[in-house]
């Protein structure tokens, strides 16, 4: 199967806490859907008061499903975004487009054993990670830091007999990352998923126990193809062309019918490099050299948007 | 429509392998110029192209039973050919189920899958009609097969593959069937990055390719595989030009001659694809071998006049490294008569719909 799109219907959703929403999709069509691994997320574009908004979400289901996806999302306070298109709109029977699942935080095959840290809705991904049966051959553990109340929302999505510890800011029931790291047989690979201040200090203890940099590992969405909107005016076709913020440079051209030479759309072959006239870059390819981007004369419009408000290109 | 195999022919041997007419059209002709240097040459694996090869995910050809045997036969004399390291079992079984399902889609006639049970099936049974197998197992127990399940579905595909473990910002070449390789060695390389094994290749490193490709590869995203073309020319149709067994084809190229070399020089070109695996994040490299002798070649004008340019204009160091220096004097001999100097259109199409006669 080749595709980047995903037509989905939503089949199940229900609250799991007052903040907490769990999503049941399956195909709109019936088909089978694209397996997943372990860690995997998807794209959702989720209907927004006015615009859609582009959310990424863990899917929680066993790796491999083709039936369906699962997905919990949490509403964000104060959300006019996806988590409140979610909470507030999203019911049984809708249809949602997303893309293709990609997985940024897979579990480390060679590992000696796994050991995760989430925080609170964190736990997402290792829900999969616990149901991946390599995963828990290999050995695992997952310490769990959230509000003592939660323990009972997430026990439902742990596998019976999954080797989990849950913390909460109480004495005695603290988890003490340090000395959690600094008694791991060698060979262990880290997974921290929460708030940017657990994930900072996981990364701090594990750094200030000697843990080697290939054995951390935090996740992190790729920033996609997205960004401030800007004009990009085409000076040879006397043309000009609003980038949305959820769309590439390269798409926008494409879109006004503009023929643009590209291979790779991916920022590394080098066959869509073009001029650029007027306006500053934000570079994101492979492909200049650091000396070109400096230049400032050539853009890849494939991946590079501008820092500012309009870019002037020799097309 | 149904292809006709040629079960018989061989790779070895009295080397009894020939294409034909369909076969040399739909050859994926690697040079769109007249210069060649190497790039980052990669683009969607779309079932878009000039060539019929480029049309399904695996292509399946007239070769098809024939070189599935001579896989058989390099095996058999040295089962390490195909190598898997313990941490792919997922991998292994994501492959399965890519070729599975792809073949089975993309050519019914000749394979067909059936999946029972929840969540579309965990029970399998798998027809593969030209080789004349079936069989039933359960999908991700290793035991209901009678070898691994990397093994077991690579003994019936054309063309080598290997697994890259993505890990450590980076790929590690952890598995592989490698019965058809340009002279390089799976034992030697298994468990190496990709700059390790990347290592001996000339002026690509300076040129900052390797670079690139890397961080491209690394960000190939499920349901949206690559391809690439990579060449180099061997003596006789042979599929296993392996290190290991260097002395069986090596003197081989000191028996090139002005009269014989049109049959026996062959431009062999790899097709290489790239898919991101789903439950492993491993990345399936399958590197499909085709060949084509230069008399088959200079059937279509375009090609015979190009294939002259590119290998008169070739840097020495590649000569040097893909092995051609004995013999391209030679070959270029052979070229020149056919090529009239016009300008040609960039691109690899034969721009022909027949062949000229053969000479």
């Amino acid at each position: 199967m080749n595709g980047s799109s995903l037509q989905l219907r939503v089949v199940a959703a229900a609250a799991i806490s007052p903040s907490l929403r769990h999503l049941q999709l399956a195909s709109a069509d019936g088909a089978p859907l694209p397996p997943t691994g372990a860690g995997a997320h998807v794209l959702f574009n989720l209907p927004g008061a006015g615009r859609a908004h582009r959310n990424a979400y863990s899917l929680v289901n066993a790796p491999g499903s083709r039936s369906r996806y699962d997905i919990i999302v949490r509403r964000v306070t104060a959300s006019r975004g996806g988590s409140a298109a979610v909470h507030e709109r999203l019911q049984v029977g809708d249809a949602l487009e997303a893309q293709w699942p990609a997985n940024l935080f897979a579990p480390i095959r060679g590992a000696r054993r796994h050991l995760m840290i989430a925080g609170g809705i964190g736990i997402t991904p290792f829900l999969s990670y616990l149901q991946d049966a390599s995963v828990r051959q290999t050995g695992c553990e997952l310490h769990v830091c959230c509000r003592e109340t939660e323990q009972r929302v997430f026990a439902p999505w742990l596998p019976a007999d999954a080797p989990v510890s849950f913390h909460w800011d109480n004495e005695g029931h603290r988890l003490d990352i340090a000395a959690l790291l600094g008694h791991q047989p060698a060979g262990t690979h880290l997974y921290v998923c929460g708030p940017s201040e657990l994930n900072a200090s996981v990364l701090n203890a594990a750094a200030a126990a000697g843990w080697p940099d290939d054995q951390v590992h935090t996740e992190h969405f790729g920033s996609g193809g997205g960004g401030e909107a800007f004009e990009a005016v085409l000076q040879k076709s006397g043309l000009s062309v609003q980038v949305a913020a959820d769309e590439s440079l390269l798409e926008a051209i494409e879109r006004i019918g503009v023929a643009t030479p590209c291979l790779c759309r991916g920022g590394a072959c080098g066959v869509c490099v073009t001029t650029l006239l007027e306006g500053e870059a934000e570079h994101r390819d492979h492909f200049l050299s650091q000396t070109d981007q400096a230049a400032g004369r050539l853009i890849m419009p494939c991946v590079s948007r501008s820092r500012g408000p309009r870019l002037v290109l020799d097309l | 429509m149904s292809i006709v195999f040629k079960p018989d022919e061989t790779f070895r041997g009295d080397y009894s392998y020939r294409n034909s007419e369909a076969a040399i059209l739909r050859f994926p002709f690697p040079f769109p110029e007249d210069r060649y240097m190497y790039s980052v040459n990669m683009e969607p694996h779309d079932g878009k192209g000039p060539s019929g090869a480029y049309r399904h995910g695996f292509d399946v050809d007239e070769h098809y039973i024939a070189e599935c045997r001579d896989r058989a036969i390099t095996l058999e004399r040295d089962p390490g050919r195909c190598q898997v390291l313990p941490h792919m079992m997922t991998a292994q079984w994501d492959t399965l189920e890519l070729l599975m399902d792809r073949l089975s889609t993309d050519y019914p006639e000749h394979f067909s899958l059936n999946k029972s049970g929840p969540d579309f099936g965990a029970t399998w049974t798998w027809i593969n009609r030209p080789l004349g197998l079936e069989q039933s197992f359960v999908f991700g127990d290793a035991a209901t097969l009678p070898c691994e399940p990397f093994e077991y579905i690579t003994r019936q595909a054309q063309g080598d593959f290997a697994i890259c473990d993505q890990r450590e910002g980076t790929l590690f070449l952890d598995a592989g069937m490698v019965t058809s390789q340009a002279d390089w060695s799976l034992d030697f390389n298994v468990g190496m990055n990709f700059m390790e094994w990347h290592g001996p290749v000339p002026l690509a490193h300076q040129a900052g390719v390797f670079e690139r490709a890397l961080k491209y590869l690394m960000m190939i995203r499920l349901g949206q595989p690559v391809r690439r073309l990579n060449w180099t020319m061997t003596v006789n149709p042979r599929l296993d030009t392996s290190p290991e067994t260097f002395p069986e084809w090596g003197p081989d190229r000191a028996s090139v001659t002005p009269e014989n070399i049109g049959r026996k020089l062959h431009l062999r070109v790899e097709l290489q694809t790239l898919w991101r695996l789903p439950r492993s994040n491993a990345l399936l490299f399958p590197i499909r071998c085709y060949l084509a002798p230069l008399d088959d070649l200079v059937r279509v004008p375009k090609w015979g006049k190009r294939l002259s340019r590119v290998l008169g204009n070739l840097p020495p160091q590649l000569v040097e490294y893909k092995g051609l220096t004995r013999f391209l004097p030679t070959a270029l001999d052979y070229l020149t008569p056919f090529d009239d100097g016009a300008t040609l259109p960039v691109g690899t199409a034969a721009d022909t719909a027949c062949l000229t006669t053969t000479i």
